[in-house]
């Protein structure tokens, strides 16, 4: 794998999850009801910082949970690595709430679909919505972004990886290709 | 936060071989399953699909439901088969019974045998996974790995802590694979027995030896109680029932010169007024129901581990044990 462009930088992300804040705010008119949730691991970190960023701007911090979807996931049999069964941290009641769901890269939209099927093995939510730091397309269900921070149009033999403070020591999301 | 398994076992016979990776693996797994049985739906999709078989040539009823709860909460279809109403009372071996239900296309087969060693030679015949759920005097790993989780949870580490297993160590599978485990991860392990029930040479399993209980109270962090097998017993080995109590019996007055907070453990069934006093059975040291909470999680930790190495495995065409 090689660098092949950076497509965000530690600035610029910054900017777009305020931006996404903003958006969040204005399409549910407020954050009553509000709540976040975000798949383990770099969408849970985001979804941390879009709660503290909401915060800032509406005074009030919405609950934030973390998914752990491997238990959802349809590819026990094909994925090429064996994922660590981690914790879901989900402190409070989800019936009748507002739930963005945040995630780092929407691809073949798998992911969140087993996001989805978790959060409703907890509770019936008034409605979900999904936001997303990079759409990078190539989708396999019907599922779309309600925030999207960035669309980065790819080949399938390229990946985007998005690198956070809280996991990888810096802010930047790269696109990255397979050597041939 | 470690994000990739290194698990490649496609069973679970024992923890003998196990790494203290592998160990902690297993807890962390069982750790965050246990987030799971604590949900209103208390089910999540990860077998689903799968085939389990609990195939159980002794009696046992705590473990089987154990095991097949364990299973359906992680949407497996469970098949029970006690031997006492099968094939095997028609004369059929392990192996021949193991590939009947093999050619049923079943997954996981968890195997318990009066026989030391025989889920490892099922294991042998077998591409689905076995699960070791008692082998004779041998190991019951999924026991000694709720007792783990249980004293995790409760003193917040394994390494450091005393552990002291009260009770027939001589024919118990319990007592063997916890010491396993136990002294893996760095636990001070004591058995405590009459000397006819102590096997010779256990101290090379690195534990201590003693046959005084107030010996094996003295300063532990825990004290698992084994079950008297009363119905085991063919020859004069057991000290009589009463006997027993007066010598070994766990009661509130041993206790007060225990470790405060010392906590009292049992894989049950409890034989009430003989390894145990109710009042401590029922007491503020006793940990003997979460156990058996606990053994849910980490028997659907098991399932989830060896499933997803079997794919694995099968996936790259090779037969990795």
């Amino acid at each position: 794998m090689k660098e092949k462009a950076k497509i965000l930088d530690s600035e610029a992300v910054g900017r777009t999850l305020k931006r996404i804040a903003h958006e969040i705010i204005e399409h549910n008119k407020g954050t009553k009801d509000l709540v976040i949730v975000g798949v383990r691991t770099r969408g849970a970190h985001l979804a941390e910082r879009l709660a503290g960023l909401i915060a800032e701007i509406d005074g009030r911090k919405p609950p934030v949970g973390i998914l752990d979807i491997t238990l959802y996931r349809d590819d026990l049999s094909s994925i090429a690595q064996q994922p660590v069964v981690h914790k879901t941290v989900m402190d409070f009641d989800i019936e009748d709430k507002k739930v963005v769901l945040v995630d780092d890269v929407l691809y073949t939209g798998r992911t969140v679909r087993a996001a989805l099927d978790e959060i409703i093995d907890f509770g019936r939510p008034q409605f979900i919505q999904l936001a997303v730091l990079v759409d990078r397309g190539h989708r396999e269900l019907p599922i779309r972004a309600d925030y999207v921070g960035k669309n980065i149009p790819t080949s399938t033999k390229e990946t985007v990886e998005v690198r956070l403070t809280e996991s990888d020591g810096v802010d930047e999301v790269v696109v990255l290709e397979k050597d041939e | 936060m470690k994000t990739k398994s290194d698990w490649t076992r496609k069973d679970l016979l024992g923890l003998e071989p196990l790494t203290r990776e592998e160990l902690e693996l297993i807890l962390a797994t069982a750790e965050s399953f246990k987030e799971v049985i604590g949900r209103t739906v208390k089910k999540v999709p990860a077998l689903r699909g799968k085939t389990v078989v609990n195939l159980f040539y002794e009696p046992s009823t705590r473990t089987r439901v154990s095991f097949e709860v364990a299973a359906k909460r992680l949407s497996a279809d469970v098949i029970n088969i006690a031997t006492e109403e099968s094939s095997v009372r028609k004369g059929e071996t392990l192996i021949d019974t193991g590939r009947n239900i093999e050619a049923l296309k079943v997954d996981i087969i968890v195997v318990r045998h009066n026989c030391s060693g025989a889920a490892a030679m099922l294991a042998r015949h077998m591409r689905a996974s076995v699960i070791n759920a008692g082998d004779g005097w041998h190991e019951h790993p999924t026991q000694a790995l709720l007792d783990m989780l249980t004293l995790k949870e409760k003193l917040g580490r394994l390494d450091g802590i005393r552990v002291s297993i009260v009770g027939d160590i001589a024919h118990s599978r319990v007592a063997r694979s916890n010491i396993w485990g136990l002294t893996r991860m760095g636990a001070e392990v004591t058995v405590c027995a009459p000397p006819l029930l102590i096997p010779p040479a256990i101290e090379r399993m690195g534990v201590r030896v003693t046959p005084k209980i107030e010996e094996a109270l003295d300063g532990a962090d825990a004290v698992n109680v084994l079950r008297m097998q009363f119905e085991r017993d063919s020859g004069d080995a057991f000290p009589k029932q009463l006997e027993y109590f007066k010598t070994y019996g766990i009661t509130l007055e041993r206790l007060k010169n225990a470790k405060k907070g010392i906590l009292v453990m049992h894989p049950g069934p409890i034989n009430r007024g003989i390894e145990m006093a109710s009042d401590v059975a029922d007491g503020a040291n006793s940990v003997i129901l979460e156990q058996v909470t606990n053994g849910i999680a980490v028997r659907m930790a098991v399932f989830f581990l060896v499933a997803q190495a079997n794919e694995f495995i099968n996936q790259k065409g090779a037969t990795k044990k």
